[in-house]
C-alpha cells in the first residue's frame, strides 16, 4: 500500500512551571493513502495534540521529537514556513468547535475564498464560483446568501458544514477531523458523518478522525488507534478491534458507554480514577492504577507495544483473551 | 408531532408534579414572540425519572427552567405537591424554591469561580438559615462525602482546580443541600467524557435512591436517557411528540421523529449496519412554526392533514402516547 503519513517515535512535550508535560509519547503510526483512521481516547489522552503537532500547529512552548514523513517528505526537518506549504493542499483540519474556528467578523465567503486564492492561486471570481460549488456540495441551502453571512447568523450544524467546506476547499490528500461532531445534535451528527464519508470517497481523501466516541469510529473508519496518556495502547482494524479487544482500557471504555441495545435502568460500568498526571509519568503501565486486572508487574514495568500476526497491536502484559 | 393533549396525564396516581398547558414565550422584537414551549402538559410521579429529549432549540431547557419559574411562564400551571406554584409570588414562591433544585450542563461555569467549595455548598444552607456555622460545616462535609469527594482535600479549593466531572459532583452536592424533592438535571453529562459520564450517572442514580428524589433529566443523548429514565418525553419545537417508557420507546417508536432520533445514535459496533432513517435539514425557526404538526416539514409521511390539523396525543400502547396522524406501525 502507498504510505501517505508516517510518524516514527513521535513525542510532544510542553514546558510548564510544574515541569515538562508529556502530551504525546513515542507514537509510531503509518497511514496508507485512502485509509480512514480513528484516534480514540479520553480528554487529555493526547489525541488532539498528536493531530495538531503532525500538521505543525503547535505553540512555541511545545517541543516535538521524532519524525513525521508526509508523502515521503520529512516534515519534521522542515521549517515552519515550509510546512505551511502543505496546509490546505496536503493536509487540512476540521476543528472541534465550529463556533470558535470561524472568524466571527468576516463573511463566510471571504473565509472560504482565502484558501483558494492563497493556495491554488485562483482569481477572486474563480474562487467565488468554486466557493459556491463547495457550499452546495456540503448541502448549505441557498449558497449565494450564505456567502454573504457572518458565522453568527448560522446554526451549529451549518457552521460545521462551512468548516468542512473550508477544509476540503483545496482538496487535501489528508484530512484531520478533530471531534467534528462533538458539539452537534445527534441528528445533525449523523448528517455530518454521512457527508464526510461521501466527500472522502469523492475526493479520494485519507482521513484521520479524532474522537472520544467509539460509536462514531465504528461506522466511519477502517482502522482504530486507542490512545491513553499520550501513548498508543491498542491499534487494530476496526472490526477486529471491536470483536477482539486486547487492552483492558479499551474494554473499560467500551463498557462505560450507555448503549441503545441495553435494557433500561442498568447501572453503567465506570472506569474509576483519572488519567495520570502527564508531568510525572508512571514507571509501569500508565493505565495500571485504574485497571482491574493490574498486577505488581504492571505497576513496576512498562509493557511494550506487542504486534500480533494480523497487525493488531496492544500494550499490555495480560491482554484480554490471552496473548496470541 | 408537535401535538397537544392531556391523555397521558395520570392525575389519579397523585403525581408529584403536574404541568398543564405550559407556555413560555420570548420576545423577538416589538411585534413578534417565539413560543419556546408551546402548550406542554406532563406529569411526574414520585420516585420517577422523567427524561425530556429533543434537538437543540426544541425548548427542553426552557421547559426545565419554567418548572422552576425561571422565568415565569406566560401560560399554564405547574402544580408541585398539590400547590400551584404559578399562582404564588413573593415569599410564598420563595418558600417552595428549596423543594426544586437544578443541575446545569456546564458545571464549571455554574459554580462561582471566586468561592471555595465549602462556601459554594454552604451558601444555600446559609441563605435558608439551616443551623449554626459549626452545624453547617459538618453538613457540608457530609454532602461532599456523599458525592464521592474527600472534604479534607476539596473544602478549601476553588472550582478551577477541578475537572468537569468533579465540578458536576460539587454542583450535585449543592443541589441536594436543601433536601429537595425534585431535581431538574439539564444535560448534566453532555460536557463530560464517556468514562466520567458513567460515574456521574451512577451517582445521580444513587442519590435518587438514597434521598428518595424525583428526577427530571433533560438530554439530547438517547442512549444516556435509556440508561437512567423510567419515562421519556420526546419534544420538538416546543411541543410533545411522544411519551413512553424507555423500553417501549426504543423498541417501538411510534412517532417518525422519535424513530429518526433513535436511528441517528451511532452504535459502537462496526458489524451493525448504519440505519438509513434520516431526518434531513434542521428544525425550522420557532418564530414561524409550521402549521398543524410542527414536524411535518421534515417528515416523510406528512400528508395534507398534517398541515391542516394539529395532532393530539393518542394512546398506542399501555402508557405509550404519540401525537401523530400517521404513527409508525411496527
Amino acid at each position: 500500500m502507498n504510505q501517505l503519513l508516517k510518524l516514527s517515535d513521535f513525542s510532544v512535550s510542553f514546558t510548564t512551571p510544574r515541569g515538562d508535560l508529556h502530551a504525546v509519547r513515542g507514537v509510531d503510526l503509518s497511514v496508507a493513502k485512502g485509509e480512514s483512521i480513528g484516534i480514540v481516547g479520553e480528554s487529555g489522552s493526547g489525541k488532539t495534540v498528536l493531530s495538531r503537532a503532525t500538521m505543525g500547529l503547535m505553540p512555541s512552548t511545545a517541543t516535538c521529537t521524532g519524525s513525521v514523513e508526509f508523502n515521503g517528505a520529512p516534515l519534521s526537518d522542515l521549517s515552519h514556513a515550509e510546512v505551511r506549504n502543505y496546509w490546505g493542499t496536503g493536509m487540512a483540519m476540521i476543528f472541534q468547535d465550529p463556533l470558535t474556528s470561524l472568524n466571527p467578523v468576516r463573511r463566510i465567503g471571504s473565509q472560504l475564498m482565502e484558501g483558494l486564492i492563497v493556495r491554488l492561486g485562483m482569481s477572486k471570481d474563480q474562487a467565488r464560483a468554486r466557493s459556491v460549488e463547495l457550499l452546495e456540495r456540503v448541502r448549505i441551502p441557498d449558497p449565494y446568501a450564505a456567502m454573504k453571512k457572518y458565522p453568527g447568523e448560522l446554526s451549529g450544524g451549518m457552521r460545521q458544514r462551512i468548516v468542512i467546506a473550508i477544509a476540503i476547499a483545496c482538496t487535501p490528500e489528508l484530512l484531520f477531523a478533530d471531534e467534528p461532531t462533538t458539539a452537534l445534535d445527534v441528528t445533525v451528527q449523523a448528517q455530518v458523518l454521512e457527508l464526510l464519508a461521501e466527500l472522502r470517497q469523492e475526493f479520494n481523501m485519507t482521513m484521520i478522525l479524532v474522537t472520544h466516541d467509539l460509536g462514531v469510529v465504528a461506522g466511519q473508519t477502517d482502522r482504530v488507534v486507542v490512545m491513553y496518556a499520550g501513548e498508543i495502547v491498542e491499534a487494530a482494524v476496526t472490526k477486529d478491534l471491536f470483536a477482539n479487544m486486547k487492552m483492558p482500557y479499551t474494554e473499560a471504555l467500551m463498557k462505560s458507554i450507555p448503549r441503545l441495545d441495553q435494557a433500561s435502568g442498568q447501572r453503567l460500568r465506570v472506569i474509576t480514577g483519572r488519567l495520570p498526571d502527564p508531568t510525572t509519568p508512571e514507571p509501569g503501565c500508565s493505565f495500571a492504577p485504574r485497571c482491574e486486572y493490574a498486577t505488581d508487574k504492571c505497576r513496576a514495568e512498562k509493557p511494550p507495544l506487542v504486534t500480533m500476526q494480523n497487525g493488531h497491536q496492544y500494550r499490555c502484559f495480560f491482554p484480554i483473551g490471552g496473548s496470541l | 408531532m408537535a401535538g397537544s393533549g392531556k391523555l397521558h396525564l395520570r392525575l389519579d396516581s397523585d403525581p408529584l408534579l403536574v404541568v398543564q398547558d405550559l407556555v413560555v414565550q420570548y420576545k423577538v422584537n416589538r411585534k413578534s414572540f417565539v413560543s419556546a414551549v408551546a402548550g406542554i402538559s406532563f406529569d411526574v410521579l414520585r420516585g420517577e425519572t422523567l427524561a425530556i429529549v429533543g434537538e437543540s432549540g426544541c425548548g427542553k431547557s426552557t421547559l426545565g427552567k419554567a418548572i422552576m419559574q425561571l422565568p415565569r411562564p406566560q401560560g399554564g400551571t405547574v402544580v408541585l405537591d398539590g400547590v400551584d406554584i404559578t399562582a404564588l409570588d413573593g415569599n410564598d414562591l420563595r418558600d417552595v424554591r428549596p423543594k426544586v433544585q437544578m443541575i446545569f450542563q456546564d458545571a464549571i461555569s455554574s459554580l462561582d469561580p471566586r468561592l471555595q467549595v465549602k462556601n459554594i455548598i454552604d451558601e444555600p444552607l446559609k441563605v435558608w438559615k439551616k443551623g449554626t456555622a459549626a452545624e453547617r460545616s459538618i453538613k457540608v462535609d457530609n454532602l461532599l462525602n456523599s458525592v464521592g469527594l474527600d472534604p479534607v482535600v476539596v473544602r478549601d479549593r476553588r472550582p478551577y482546580e477541578f475537572s468537569g466531572g468533579q465540578c458536576q459532583r460539587i454542583s450535585i452536592a449543592r443541589a441536594i443541600a436543601l433536601d429537595p424533592v425534585l431535581l431538574v438535571c439539564d444535560e448534566p453529562v453532555s460536557a463530560l467524557d464517556v468514562s466520567i459520564q458513567a460515574q456521574i450517572l451512577n451517582l445521580l442514580q444513587d442519590m435518587k435512591e438514597k434521598l428518595g428524589l424525583t428526577l427530571i433529566f433533560i438530554s439530547h443523548d438517547l442512549a444516556v436517557v435509556k440508561a437512567v429514565s423510567t419515562r421519556v418525553l420526546v419534544m420538538y419545537l416546543g411541543k410533545i411528540c411522544e411519551v413512553a417508557t424507555p423500553d417501549d420507546l426504543y423498541a417501538h417508536p411510534a412517532h417518525h421523529y422519535s424513530r429518526a432520533l433513535i436511528a441517528a445514535v451511532p452504535i459502537p459496533d462496526p458489524e451493525v449496519g448504519v440505519d438509513k432513517i434520516r431526518v434531513t435539514g434542521e428544525p425550522p425557526s420557532p418564530v414561524n412554526p409550521p402549521s398543524g404538526c410542527r414536524f411535518r416539514t421534515r417528515c416523510e409521511s406528512a400528508s395534507q392533514r398534517c398541515a391542516a390539523e394539529e395532532p393530539q396525543l393518542q394512546e398506542v400502547g399501555l402508557g405509550h402516547f404519540v401525537a401523530c396522524h400517521h404513527p409508525v406501525t411496527n
